[in-house]
């Protein structure tokens, strides 16, 4: 009905959306998590088979994206853990900001260590 | 049709819920609000608009309407804070059933208040003697902080979680919950406990701090909440309330 | 959500924030000697250490994800809060199968 709602762009409100989304999509992708572990039922041939797989860079890319999705999921789990147990604070925001950049730096390290 | 700086393009929104905005021409006066706008149409362009206030000062809480996408006291802002390229946008409080143009059916907003048992339980009758509550005890000072409530309905419009879940009973309701829970003089507090614990309660906050950063009396929901969730929590784990 | 479902979605947070920070260092660990699938099994197999570290990781994810799938749903969804939770307990038993087949996978021999 109304336009544009702004209080919506605020960082805190993006922090729990990516709280969200990133939980969201690592349920989506545990299960597949836990099946390529599987394979090691059949012996090292088949898990290493698909590890060989997963040296591809696009998939080594898509590696990054699960690191940064997991840290940014702890860090904003972190925040929130804060918020509800601890005097409130000023500054959240920009610790939102800074868990964001941080979980940036992790998976950009992630990929960097391998190249 | 953009205004010139002597005039202002409003557009309201007209009808009920599958209503539509119809736009305006309103004449630009200086410390103009919201209000004053919307009061102008009424009163010289369209008799037939409805819309709420009682005070004009910012301390009743009937006129909240969402302008430009944000919900505000329309009698406390000032068009020239809002009225970006001489437009307005002007609709009814979200989240709310929409009677007639800018005015809504507030009634489930009052009903989730006493679902959260918003109410004071009294313990004493006006035989015993009155109540010797120190103001900078730890609880009143937690109680006055969160106590200016005056039901506007603001946060409750911006709160995505009340826009999610028909069940939450929203930011206003578990402020009032929390001052009451640090009420000396109340007598309720297991069964207020008990109500916000449960589903629809506090526990469904997800700390966006959407009303924080949008009530008008700077009160602190999000904190408020945060405060009941770790006292139910604690009462949960001690057996004193079940979920 | 409601207290009892909070309490075990925060305890579950809690719980895993130092196995995800343990669990990233074997990530940057094992991928920086570029383990083979005979290196990761020559350390896992028989090892009780890794079994109780991943077994308990495996049993708190799945209680979390699925609680906050369970969220998702009733908020995100039409579904009404028993469906949605209903189908969250099915995921979530999902996860606990197949993280526990996972574990076993790499454990034992």
């Amino acid at each position: 009905m109304a336009g544009q709602v702004k209080h919506r762009g605020s960082a805190l409100w993006i922090a729990a959306l990516v709280h969200r989304l990133s939980g969201l999509a690592l349920a989506i992708f545990l299960p597949f998590h836990f099946l390529a572990l599987g394979l090691a039922i059949d012996g090292a041939a088949r898990f290493d088979g698909f590890l060989r797989w997963t040296d591809q860079p696009p998939v080594k890319l898509a590696e990054a994206g699960l690191v940064f999705l997991l840290a940014v999921h702890l860090l904003g789990g972190l925040r929130v853990l804060v918020v509800e147990n601890f005097a409130w604070r000023d500054g959240q925001k920009q610790l939102a900001t800074i868990a964001a950049a941080v979980s940036v730096l992790i998976a950009v390290g992630f990929l960097a260590r391998l190249f | 049709m953009s205004g010139t700086h002597e005039e202002l393009s409003v557009s309201l929104w007209r009808g009920d819920d599958d209503g539509r905005y119809q736009t305006y021409s309103v004449p630009r006066r200086e410390s103009q609000t919201v209000l004053d706008v919307v009061t102008f149409v009424q009163r010289h362009l369209d008799p037939t608009l409805s819309y709420r206030f009682a005070c004009r000062v910012g301390v009743c809480g009937s006129c909240a309407m969402t302008v430009n996408g944000k919900p505000r006291w329309t009698c406390r802002t000032h068009v020239a804070k809002v009225a970006g390229g001489g437009r307005l946008e002007i609709g009814p409080l979200e989240n709310l059933p929409v009677i007639k143009d800018l005015t809504t059916d507030m009634e489930q907003f009052f009903r989730k208040w006493q679902q959260a048992k918003g109410v004071f339980a009294p313990s004493q009758t006006r035989h015993d003697a009155i109540a010797q509550i120190r103001p900078d005890s730890p609880a009143r000072v937690a109680a006055d902080a969160a106590i200016e409530c005056i039901n506007c309905g603001v946060c409750y419009a911006g709160c995505d979680t009340v826009r999610w879940n028909s069940g939450y009973v929203g930011p206003a309701a578990l402020t009032r919950a929390w001052t009451l829970l640090n009420d000396e003089r109340d007598a309720g507090n297991t069964a207020r406990l008990q109500a916000v614990a449960a589903s629809g309660g506090c526990h469904s906050c997800h700390s966006h701090q959407s009303c924080q950063e949008l009530c008008p009396q700077a009160l602190n929901p999000t904190a408020a909440i945060a405060a009941l969730k770790r006292r139910t929590a604690a009462a949960y784990l001690k057996g004193e309330i079940t979920a | 959500m409601n207290v009892r479902l909070y309490v075990w979605q925060r305890a579950t947070a809690a719980v895993m924030a130092p196995l995800v920070l343990g669990h990233i260092a074997v990530i940057f660990y094992a991928t920086r000697q570029g383990f083979s699938a005979a290196d990761i099994l020559s350390r896992t197999r028989g090892s009780i250490v890794w079994a109780a570290y991943y077994g308990v990781f495996v049993a708190a994810a799945a209680i979390h994800a699925s609680i906050g799938i369970r969220n998702i749903l009733s908020e995100w969804s039409p579904l009404n809060e028993r469906r949605a939770g209903f189908l969250a307990v099915v995921f979530g038993s999902l996860l606990a199968v197949l993280g526990a087949r996972a574990v076993a996978a790499v454990v034992l021999s």
